[in-house]
């Protein structure tokens, strides 16, 4: 599976790809901010992409509308900061499939992908 | 400064430094500060706008920065890296985006965070909005919470928060 880490810094991109390496994942994408990862998907093609939100230059929910423009499907989960309902409800509203709020242990992060994609393949999360 | 911000800050610290770390915060009676000079020598800074207007300043020794970044990263970074002061933003990241969701009823906003590194070095923030110093104690050693917020809620918002300002 391919992954897209999408977070302006090292140090969590660095967390979150010692998770997914755990998770026996290798295939992954790094992108600093929404541009960037822009610029990066059409090449790379994610299976999944796990999007910070506050970044310069483009943030996380920008990113998510505009690739939810010419992709509707490739499961997307908001890693962020941004704790408050009325920022989880936007973020679901532009397109986001899960939503994981920092800090988190890896087990909760590894919990959160493996729903994910159970959801995209239609099947219940292993316990 | 409304007395009622600092409690979020507390709670974020210690949610943050025992999930991201393992490391318990102990934290000691809050004070005003009156000096821009930060108290020690790595600072991360995040910028508040909307409802609650200001900074938030996490601030260590140099010596306490090393050992928390090297339990954040997994590896001991130098002081003055980029990868060094990725980790120290990152953390007062967490702290401020924790804190602001325990703000009651408040829309708030936080800028990408800056970090600055060096002896003696000054933050300015907005001269009307009082500094409230948090101590907190760590088996990594002592650091502190620094924070200049105004309750903007009930006022115009302005356009956007001021950035602090640092000075080496």
């Amino acid at each position: 599976m391919r992954i897209m880490l999408i977070d302006d810094s090292k140090t969590m991109r660095n967390i979150q790809k010692a998770v997914l390496t755990q998770l026996g994942h290798t295939e992954i994408q790094e992108a600093c901010d929404g541009q960037d990862a822009l610029s990066k998907v059409g090449a790379f093609k994610p299976d999944l992409l796990l999007v910070d939100w506050n970044m310069p230059n483009m943030d996380g929910l920008s990113f998510v509308k505009a690739f939810r423009q010419s992709n509707r499907s490739t499961p997307i989960i908001m890693v962020t900061t941004e704790a408050e309902k009325s920022r989880v409800i936007e973020a679901i509203k532009a397109g986001v499939q899960n939503y994981v709020v920092k800090p988190f242990t890896p087990d909760l992060l590894s919990q959160r992908i493996q729903e994910t994609m159970s959801k995209v393949a239609g099947q219940p999360a292993a316990a | 400064m409304d007395p009622s911000y600092i409690k979020p800050f507390i709670q974020s610290i210690q949610n943050v430094f025992s999930t991201m770390l393992q490391l318990p915060v102990t934290v000691n009676a809050p004070r005003i500060k009156e000096s821009t000079a930060t108290s020690f020598d790595v600072s991360g800074i995040i910028g508040m706008s909307g409802d609650a207007v200001g900074s938030v300043v996490l601030s260590f020794p140099k010596d306490t920065a090393e050992r928390v970044v090297s339990l954040f990263c997994g590896q001991q970074l130098e002081v003055g890296t980029p990868d060094f002061a990725d980790a120290v933003g990152e953390l007062v990241n967490m702290v401020s985006g924790g804190a602001k969701a325990l703000f009651p009823n408040k829309k708030v906003s936080i800028s990408c965070p800056s970090v600055v590194i060096g002896a003696g070095h000054s933050i300015a923030r907005q001269s009307d909005t009082p500094c409230i110093v948090i101590p907190c104690t760590t088996d990594c050693g002592d650091l502190v919470i620094e924070l200049s917020i105004q309750d903007r809620s009930g006022a115009a918002r302005p356009a956007a928060a001021a950035p602090a300002a640092a000075k080496a």
